[in-house]
């Protein structure tokens, strides 16, 4: 069970809404990978030409929870500005902060993160901040009161999958809210990965909706976050340097 | 009269006078939007009987896919 401030889901992933090939894919993915949470950002409507089919103009949007992005924020301010724009749909209290500080890494920009966050908790929203990996980050977002740690496992849309494990694992054990992976995942390995690492759960898009087969892609994302979660709460065997024999050593029979 | 809408300044005609009118002068009226006036975003409730002038900056802005 995944807990958010006072939301709890029975699914690990959440799943972002861009970039799949077409609609009728996109609803069959969504499907498939039991998300209860599905991300989308603020845009401009293209009020002057004909509207493209839209995802959540076909949603039941009681049965998801929808998660608003802040993508396309420079500064703190921008963010919360989108954040209310978010909210004033009246379909949402959650946000992700993403405040992009790097054009060519899509790296967050730490400082006003930290900002974006702060305000947009005093404004009195579930805030869920995107960030890289960095520990302290992470335990300053943490106690500035935000409802959920977002670290990315590498850039936004690489699908490196996670470059430092060691700091995902340390920020998993000083944290006390949900530690979800946001960014960088490519393949089911890697979700599981960061499952197996301890993290709470796994925010992904471009392994999805880029993948040869989306809907496939989905469905394995679902069950390598289950079994990575699994194999988190069964306790992995330590690693050994020699051999250990599965088979008794007594009693072998010999002629 | 003319507003700036979502960064293009437009000229209406004298029947577009709230900003429900001008929703469905866009054809907008059952989209799931936000309208944005001079930074002020309008609540769902009062929405449409909000009054326009001339000048005015809208925004209006929807979901679309992301991550």
């Amino acid at each position: 069970m995944l807990k958010i401030n006072d939301r709890t889901f029975d699914s690990r992933l959440l799943l972002g809404t861009g970039k799949y090939p077409d609609l009728d894919t996109q609803k069959k993915a969504v499907d498939v990978s039991g998300t209860e949470i599905l991300t989308f950002t603020v845009r401009r409507m293209n009020i002057y030409e004909e509207d493209q089919p839209n995802l959540l103009e076909q949603l039941d949007t009681q049965k998801f929870t929808l998660l608003p992005n802040t993508a396309g924020a420079k500064t703190a301010e921008e963010a919360v500005r989108h954040a209310k724009l978010a909210h004033a749909s009246g379909l949402c209290d959650m946000v992700k902060v993403e405040v992009i500080g790097c054009d060519k890494t899509l790296l967050p920009d730490p400082v006003e993160t930290l900002k974006a966050t702060e305000m947009l908790l005093n404004e009195g929203f579930t805030v869920l901040p995107y960030t890289s990996d960095d520990v302290v980050l992470a335990k300053r977002l943490e106690d500035l009161g935000a409802h959920a740690i977002m670290p990315g496992a590498s850039p936004i849309g690489s699908g490196k999958g996670i470059l430092n494990p060691d700091n995902l694992r340390f920020i998993i054990e000083q944290s006390h809210v949900p530690v979800i992976v946001d960014a960088g995942i490519g393949s089911p390995g890697d979700a599981a990965e960061a499952m197996e690492i301890g993290a709470d759960g796994i925010l992904l898009n471009t392994a999805v909706s880029a993948a040869e087969d989306p809907v496939k892609m989905a469905e394995a994302m679902k069950l390598s976050i289950q079994a990575g979660r699994l194999g988190y709460e069964a306790g992995r065997i330590p690693e050994k340097r020699y051999a250990s024999a599965s088979s008794p050593e007594e009693g072998v029979s010999t002629t | 009269m003319k507003l700036r809408i979502n960064g293009t300044w437009t000229t209406l005609g004298e029947e577009i006078q709230t900003v429900g009118e001008l929703m469905e002068h866009f054809s907008l009226e059952q989209k799931s939007v936000v309208v944005e006036q001079n930074e002020e975003i309008l609540a769902n409730g009062n929405r449409d009987s909000r009054v326009l002038k001339d000048g005015d900056i809208i925004e209006i802005v929807h979901f679309v896919g992301g991550g």
